[in-house]
């Protein structure tokens, strides 16, 4: 029948798409363990590139820059992006409401050198203000950490924001309304109630967010300063003189890491989900052994 | 207007500061810069830290503010703009010498032939996807969302070892006599397509298959039992009701497309000036702020119906998620 050649179709073009995005990643994990000098040229297999990296100071200092960086401004992007996404999910009008939404899925279309570029004058505007002012000359800060961060956050959030937001418009309401029938304030309300049902979406967030900061390239370099600089940036400027073994090495270990680290939580996120539905389908047959008693 | 609004934010306390809170990081660090990327934009160029002058100077002897603005690196953007638009469509070559609109021009058509690519490959994949069982669904999705986790550098790393001319691919076709010479695969046009649509392609995948998931079956079997074919129902049922996560998809992959700096730089041929790459040089190389900052803006100003289109329907996606 014309579904069964429908589907054939589509079967084909999902086993592309898949091939197409993995095929690379596992050349470059195959060739991780090449013995060869020359990284395209197979010469047996061997961990000794392995054994080097573990040794570049730059890389390692690089990778705990970018790690730090990724921890604190998730964290951050998960607090405002959880606020974010609250306001626009259960407050919805409120003045300003326009400008509010366009500010937070602008900075995720938007190309990174313009992101990047307006920061970084933002950051020169405050340094001369600081400069210029008597009393606050003293507090005059420096491109690096900080900066970085900051920059970080408000590309996150608006990604977090999307996440956390979509899972509020989807959320049954009616405990919310429940609990306030019952005279809980909305704080207790929201940490009682609703904070653990987004609890996935989240832990989601998160995840994204530090993927999204440990990736970025363009924003860091218009925000960082001399000697900080991060692994994404070491990266780059390796790969621009060409190919090296190393990298591949550091392609196996974030893969392996990040690969391991997202199936767990999405695992995770699938168990909960599952027990919500069977706590849900539970709660329902006892109702209904009630109603017939 | 803005202050108005922040003042009515404040008051009710508690609930507004939940709308507060990241009002006011994005208004500081998002919006504000932008506007200061305009303000610098009418500036010039000066050695100095920073490099570029004030648009203000205060006159102590007359008691006036002098105000400078120059529109110098706008004029320089759009220099013989139309005798090079002229040349650029002359069918006996040329290319005129106005290097942003050709960055521009450069930039518009591989996005756009990204996003073309990225929408007929990953369609029939978002839709196998949505069409498929249940309980294998989401590992589908998360076998098309991993490689976007890991790191978006080495996965164009991996192509410059797969692409380029003593490459894993010519070595391969090259060892197996099914070529005598190299082919040229990498530094070029086809690279920079390629690793273009490899890297936005989930972009376009997730936007649509969350639109597509929630296409009810009985409309495709109702069309069925009145006689359509799988090709008339596709045109009139999947397409319109799955215009939602197209526009968004497309938007997702094009306007970050257009400022793209990293794909081009790493793999691009020597001619792939693509405007972020020329904004990027613009700032680092030349140290010229003001002229980058004037790129800036004019890109903004082209991507802005994108932007604005990307948002309407992203809202409106999100809204029908409730229903």
């Amino acid at each position: 029948m014309q579904k069964t050649k429908l589907s054939w179709f589509l079967k084909l073009m999902l086993l592309l798409s898949l091939a197409f995005l993995y095929i690379p990643l596992a050349v470059l994990v195959i060739y991780s363990f090449n013995a060869s000098k020359l990284v395209t040229v197979w010469g047996g297999f061997s961990t000794k590139w392995y054994g080097e990296l573990l040794q570049n100071d730059t890389i390692l200092e690089a990778a705990w820059l970018s790690l730090r960086i990724a921890l604190v401004s998730s964290l951050a992007a998960v607090i405002l992006g959880t606020l974010a996404g609250y306001a626009m999910a259960r407050i919805k009008r409120f003045k300003g409401s326009t400008l509010f939404a366009g500010m937070i899925s602008a900075p995720m279309v938007m190309p990174d050198v313009i992101t990047g570029l307006s920061m970084l004058l933002l950051i020169i505007q405050v340094q001369m203000f600081l400069q210029n002012s008597e009393w606050l000359q003293a507090l005059y800060f420096n491109r690096g950490f900080f900066t970085i961060f900051l920059g970080h956050t408000t590309l996150c959030m608006a990604y977090i924001t999307v996440v956390i937001r979509s899972r509020l418009v989807e959320l049954d309401q009616s405990l919310e309304e429940a609990a306030m029938d019952l005279g809980a304030r909305p704080l207790k309300i929201f940490f009682v109630i609703t904070l653990p049902l987004i609890a996935p979406a989240i832990a989601s967030g998160f995840l994204l967010g530090i993927t999204l900061s440990l990736d970025d390239l363009v924003i860091t370099s218009f925000l960082s300063g001399p000697g900080s600089s991060t692994l994404p940036q070491v990266i780059f400027s390796k790969i621009k003189l060409g190919l090296d073994p190393q990298m591949n090495v550091l392609a196996t270990i974030l893969i392996g890491f990040i690969g391991t680290l997202v199936i767990v939580v999405n695992y995770w996120m699938m168990r909960q989900a599952t027990k919500r539905e069977r706590e849900a389908a539970e709660a329902y047959r006892q109702e209904k052994l009630a109603e017939s008693a | 207007m803005i202050l108005k609004n922040l003042k009515n934010l404040f008051r009710r306390p508690g609930r507004s500061s939940v709308v507060a809170v990241p009002y006011i990081w994005l208004l500081v660090l998002f919006l504000i810069p932008f506007v200061i990327v305009l303000k610098i934009s009418f500036a010039e160029q000066e050695t100095a830290i920073p490099p570029f002058t004030s648009l203000t100077s205060f006159d102590e002897d007359l008691g006036r503010l002098n105000i400078v603005i120059s529109y110098r690196n706008y004029a320089e953007i759009f220099q013989n703009f139309w005798s090079t638009l002229g040349e650029m469509f002359n069918p006996f070559g040329g290319h005129g010498d106005n290097i942003y609109l050709q960055a521009y021009w450069l930039s518009i058509k591989t996005a756009l032939t990204t996003t073309i690519i990225c929408l007929l490959v990953g369609y029939p994949t978002a839709y196998a996807i949505s069409r498929a069982h249940p309980s294998v669904r989401n590992g589908l999705l998360l076998a098309i969302m991993l490689p976007f986790w890991t790191s978006f550098l080495l996965r164009v790393y991996a192509w410059m070892g797969l692409l380029s001319t003593n490459g894993i691919v010519n070595n391969f076709l090259m060892k197996y006599g099914i070529i005598d010479a190299p082919l040229d695969l990498f530094y070029n046009t086809f690279s920079l397509n390629l690793v273009m649509v490899y890297a936005y392609l989930p972009f376009m995948i997730l936007p649509l298959y969350t639109q597509l998931v929630k296409l009810d079956n009985r409309l495709l079997e109702a069309a069925s039992d009145l006689g359509a074919g799988p090709i008339k129902s596709f045109f009139t049922i999947t397409l319109p009701l799955s215009k939602t996560g197209i526009i968004a998809g497309s938007m997702l992959v094009f306007v970050p497309a257009v400022g793209e700096y990293v794909i081009p730089e790493l793999v691009g041929g020597t001619d792939s000036q693509m405007i972020g790459k020329v904004l990027w040089q613009t700032f680092f190389d030349r140290n010229d702020w003001p002229l980058a900052s004037a790129v800036a803006v004019t890109m903004v100003a082209l991507l802005v119906i994108p932007i604005v289109l990307f948002q309407h329907y992203e809202n409106r996606e999100i809204e029908e998620g409730s229903k």
